[in-house]
């Protein structure tokens, strides 16, 4: 049995690969289009993961702290510590900001982490180099994806911290690399304002005859100094005790502490759901756009094969081959120029596509699984036009 | 060798599809999900360390002398800036006397007319008293009439009254003028102790109330610094310590100090200790007050026991463990964890031996089926 398909692509399998490998690159980016989608839902999944918190307390009616601003007083986990259930509260705060390193500046997600050694609930659960933060003031542990080194001196408002230890994939839901400094200086970095700023706010406060009566020299003073405080974190970070429901403990602080909280569930319901909910749809309708254009060209591709062997299909006819066989021929060579096209484009995906993007691109064998069997049906429902006109070929023509 | 057309074509095919194969394998199993996770390892050693506290704190004076007037008043000179040393006693300035001089002349000029008040009533009652004491010998002669002899008498007690009367008048208004003079003395604002003027808060010609301060002065030997100290990282804190400061504005030096005292009173709402702490040698030029200053305190070397680098602590299911590699397999052993020390090394009390190969960095976290493959640094780690 000779398989026609397979002489077919040795004649001109130049050719064939090179348009495989064409096919290959679009398929690639597909691939990593998908990565990206997947990727966005896995930022949103390991910032909850690295707080490792069961329970999220935030300001009351708020979508905090990572969709919402929310603000709650810092020593509000006392209150919640006692509650029954709760293992463990730490307080933790969040800003996105730009962090500078002399010329260069990152935009970074500042996480302000409670003091108390590692497993802390908001402390990094892994590092790949360095050590956690052992010191209450100026130090921070940073994401790889920064850029930044052991040893690096980075400057957060107006204080300078040193990078004492590096993770790997700490990144906030829009996928900038995380920065762990204590949760003191973060507190001021997120209040701090810049020098400029205070020096007008005391200047404000000097000409406002209420606070600068000079029958109270003291009032001045005071006034200022009660501006500079924040005694404010973004949320609580809770672990439960084991055997206790996340549920029960969250509705139990809810009635009794009049504060929202949030379950891991619920969190990745507001991350995925509401938060990326707009950038993953975009996402998704590219894919959806790539897919058919994949499938257009992959049409495209067959047909122009196929017309160009018009003569050797006529001869075939002529010899009197049956169409099923011809058939078969088109279709075995459509779906062989896809498994090339997926090879090719996983490969491209992988090696080339996923390390140059800036935002992470996780390739799951899942979605690889999916993606080769929709570029085979796709194959497949592109070779009908070709069989079609393959099949109305007249045998004339071998002649003629 | 008419094939060989054929088989070359075929064996370029299969240079082509062979690497093409061997790449999609490689790239399927060694990236994504089932990639093993690049762990870096170290093995556990006995080590002695030496704790370490690390706070916070500003360059304050122990004592501040706040200079004013006690009442109301407005400047009217004042001799000294900031920045001048100042010795015990000297004057620093004025404020105005406004009337006070007047009335203290006017206190004087009542003092001498009271004492010209109390010559005329001495020289009364003496020429009274030798008037009795004629008039009693007449008497005593029967040559005048016990009438007249008592009236005298009565008349030298009342002189005895007005003299009296004078000489309290007299150490009356001698009061008053040396009230009025103290006032006086007071508007001048003398320096307490020898130091240094750090704050000017008036010019003369300003009003300022009671109470308000004109100047301060403090001690430059005084210097200290109020640390805060994080409750939870500040066991071991005493006084004695011997510490390391670093002064925000000179960040390259480092200042010995010790810890002078640990206040009794901590902080509820930083939950914060606080602890004074003084140099050893007063740096010179003088750190600004308010200066920010990073204090290390070292605390005593402890004997040598297993330590490992706190990077390696993970939790698992509210346990405090560590990823041991046993048989090139993991397995979360579970570890008592004594003190630990500022470079991040962390006592082990028992779980672990020396020896033991512990994970200290890895990729991702784990789990006891992870596939692991031990490295020397994690990949994409910047050296």
């Amino acid at each position: 049995m000779i398989s026609l398909a397979g002489r077919d692509i040795m004649h001109a399998w130049g050719k064939f690969v090179f348009t495989g490998v064409g096919l290959g690159l679009l398929i690639g980016v597909t691939l990593s289009m998908a990565g990206i989608y997947r990727g966005m839902i896995d930022d949103a999944k390991v910032l909850l993961d690295n707080s490792s918190a069961d329970l999220w307390v935030v300001q009351k009616d708020t979508l905090g702290p990572y969709a919402e601003s929310s603000s709650i007083y810092q020593d509000t986990w006392r209150s919640i510590r006692v509650m029954p259930g709760v293992a463990r509260v730490s307080n933790v705060t969040y800003l996105t900001m730009q962090v500078r390193k002399g010329e260069r500046d990152v935009r970074a997600m500042i996480t302000g982490i409670t003091a108390g050694g590692a497993g802390t609930p908001g402390w990094p659960p892994y590092l790949v180099a360095g050590r956690q933060i052992t010191r209450g003031h100026y130090e921070a542990v940073v994401d790889i994806a920064s850029g930044f080194r052991l040893g690096d001196r980075l400057q957060i408002r107006r204080n300078h911290y040193t990078v004492v230890g590096l993770t790997r994939r700490m990144v906030s839901s829009g996928g900038e690399p995380m920065v762990f400094i204590p949760l003191k200086d973060a507190q001021e970095a997120q209040f701090l304002k810049d020098n400029d700023a205070i020096l007008q706010q005391r200047r404000r406060s000097a000409a406002n005859p209420t606070f600068n009566k000079p029958a109270s020299p003291g009032l001045l003073d005071a006034f200022i100094a009660s501006q500079n405080s924040n005694v404010n974190v973004n949320a609580l970070l809770v672990k439960i005790k084991i055997g206790h429901s996340a549920d029960d403990v969250a509705a139990s602080i809810r009635r009794w502490k009049r504060l929202t909280v949030y379950t891991r569930s619920e969190m990745e319901e507001i991350l995925v759901g509401k938060l990326i909910a707009t950038s993953s749809k975009q996402i998704g309708m590219f894919l959806v756009i790539l897919s058919i254009v994949s499938a257009a060209i992959v049409a495209f591709i067959i047909y122009t094969l196929t017309l160009g062997k018009i003569r050797e299909i006529a001869v075939l006819k002529l010899i009197g081959t049956r169409n099923r066989t011809i058939a078969a021929m088109i279709l075995q060579q459509a779906i062989a120029l896809g498994v090339i096209g997926f090879v090719v484009g996983k490969i491209t995906a992988t090696l080339f596509m996923a390390p140059i993007f800036p935002k992470h691109v996780l390739l799951e064998p899942l979605d690889s699984i999916f993606g080769f069997a929709a570029v085979v049906l796709i194959c497949v429902l592109s070779s009908i036009i070709a069989i079609r006109a393959a099949l109305k070929i007249d045998p004339a023509e071998a002649i003629g | 060798m008419i094939k060989l057309p054929i088989q070359s074509r075929t064996l370029t095919l299969l240079a082509v599809i062979i690497p093409l194969l061997v790449l999609f394998i490689y790239v399927g199993l060694r990236s994504g999900p089932l990639a093993p996770i690049a762990v870096k390892t170290g093995i556990l050693e006995s080590r002695s360390i030496t704790p370490g506290l690390f706070g916070i704190g500003t360059v304050e004076a122990r004592y501040t002398y706040k200079i004013g007037p006690t009442f109301a008043g407005r400047v009217k000179h004042l001799d000294v800036d900031v920045g001048d040393q100042v010795k015990v006693g000297q004057l620093l300035g004025e404020m105005d006397p406004v009337d006070l001089e007047q009335k203290v002349r006017s206190q004087k000029a009542a003092f001498k007319r009271a004492k010209a008040a109390l010559g005329e009533a001495q020289a009364r009652q003496n020429f009274v008293k030798n008037q009795k004491h004629r008039y009693e010998q007449l008497f005593a002669s029967r040559l005048t009439s016990e009438e007249i002899v008592t009236t005298k008498r009565q008349e030298l007690q009342i002189a005895e009254a007005v003299l009296s009367v004078s000489q309290e008048e007299l150490a009356r208004i001698a009061a008053d003028r040396d009230g009025m003079i103290a006032q006086l003395n007071n508007l001048r604002l003398i320096a307490p102790v020898d130091g240094v003027v750090v704050i000017r808060n008036a010019e003369p010609g300003n009003t300022i109330v009671a109470g308000q301060s004109v100047v301060e002065i403090i001690d430059p030997k005084s210097l200290w610094i109020n640390a805060h100290f994080d409750q939870i990282s500040a066991l071991g804190l005493t006084s004695g310590l011997p510490v390391h400061i670093v002064l925000r504005s000179r960040s390259g030096q480092i200042l010995d100090g010790r810890v002078l005292r640990v206040e009794l009173k901590a902080d509820a709402v930083t939950e914060e200790m606080l602890a004074k702490v003084v140099f050893d040698i007063t740096p010179q030029p003088l750190p600004p007050i308010g200066e920010l200053a990073e204090v290390t305190v070292n605390l005593q070397a402890l004997p040598a026991t297993p330590v490992i680098p706190n990077a390696a602590i993970r939790h698992q299911d509210g346990k405090v463990g560590v990823w041991q590699i046993i048989d090139d397999e993991l397995r979360f052993t579970t570890v008592n964890l004594g003190v630990s020390d500022l470079n991040g090394l962390v006592q082990v009390l028992d779980g672990l031996d020396v020896g033991d190969q512990v994970v200290i960095y890895s990729e991702k976290a784990l789990t006891v089926h992870s596939p692991i493959h031990i490295v020397e640094n994690i990949p994409g780690v910047p050296q």
